[in-house]
């Protein structure tokens, strides 16, 4: 990062304002979805004029192999609000399929803790 | 389940089960180096509209009330196996993003909290975080070169932890010492589940 005075290109930050591509709204309408969710895009659900714009198209095209948010967010340069009122939006029109991680009342098994812990040995 | 399209029985591929471990501490302390350090590290942006607590800190006098703040994080994958997926985050390193520690301690395995004994107050607010929400977290004391060496009993004193916090040494830019924090820490998730009895 340069110095403060030295703002240029991508460190200027965003051209668009952040939620200029979701009109302005900034909840989503029902859904929340969590930073690890993990999203996959339904392979025949039908766009709607709401989920037209290239933001939705380009979720739609990434999630062909599931995401989560986060990674998500990150592909697509755009922030954890945003993203997930174009989820939402995607979500509504039925073109993505959410798995949701589980409540927090109910931690991943032993065996799968075992087997994180067998996949971290193996880094 | 709060959406009926979501969770359907035939989903349209494999969906990977997703788990996650916070890397907490000052800041500086060197989070971003050890998610770095193993395993893929990406920027994640989050634009929060400001909250009450943020309100106070950032002069929002005069401005619309719609404003949004950044934050700016990183998260590190780990695909443990086909189907099992680990994601690391580092946590904000400042006290105004507390609501975004919410956000990312829900459903967490666990926190891996980063001590620098030079700096030992820094890691306080993390200790605290996690005490107060219950959630298991492990002490790396990470060695910076031309700190003097501690033991973890005297860390672990300083830190006023409950004895069955586990503390341990490490250096950050090692893969392997990385490796070994993370593991030490789900082996404590795994003793705490047990102990609990769930």
């Amino acid at each position: 990062m340069p110095a403060d005075d030295e703002w240029i290109d991508d460190d200027a930050g965003p051209m668009v304002r952040p939620y200029a591509v979701t009109r302005g709204r900034t909840r989503p309408g029902r859904a929340d979805f969590d930073l690890i969710a993990i999203i996959a895009t339904h392979p025949r659900g039908t766009p709607t004029p709401q989920t037209s714009g290239p933001e939705h198209q380009r979720i739609l095209a990434l999630c062909e192999t599931p995401l989560s948010v986060a990674e998500i967010c990150s592909e697509m340069d755009l922030g954890l609000g945003v993203v997930r009122i174009l989820l939402d939006d995607l979500d509504s029109a039925d073109l993505i399929a959410v798995r949701r991680p589980a409540p927090v009342t109910q931690l991943p098994s032993e065996r799968v803790l075992k087997e994180v812990i067998d996949g971290l040995e193996a880094l | 389940m709060d959406s009926k399209h979501s969770d359907h029985a035939s989903e349209p591929v494999a969906m990977p089960l997703a788990v996650k471990i916070l890397v907490a501490g000052g800041f500086g302390v060197g989070k971003t180096t050890m998610v770095g350090a193993v395993s893929e590290i990406r920027p994640l942006r989050t634009e929060e509209m400001l909250t009450s607590q943020s309100v106070g800190v950032d002069d929002t006098s005069g401005v619309e009330s719609k404003q949004t703040t950044t934050v700016a994080m990183d998260f590190g994958r780990i695909t443990i196996r086909d189907g099992l997926v680990l994601y690391l985050f580092g946590t904000p390193g400042q006290d105004r993003f507390w609501y975004m520690w919410d956000e990312l301690a829900l459903g967490a395995l666990g926190a891996v909290v980063l001590a620098d004994t030079r700096r030992l107050a820094d890691c306080f607010p993390s200790v605290d975080y996690f005490e107060r929400r219950q959630l298991p977290f492990i002490v790396a004391v990470n060695c910076f070169e031309g700190a003097q060496q501690y033991h973890g009993d005297e860390v672990r004193q300083a830190l006023d932890l409950d004895p069955h916090v586990p503390v341990l040494m490490c250096d950050v830019r090692q893969r392997e010492s990385g490796k070994r924090a993370l593991i030490s820490l789900v082996e404590h998730v795994i003793r705490e589940k047990s102990a609990a009895g769930v």
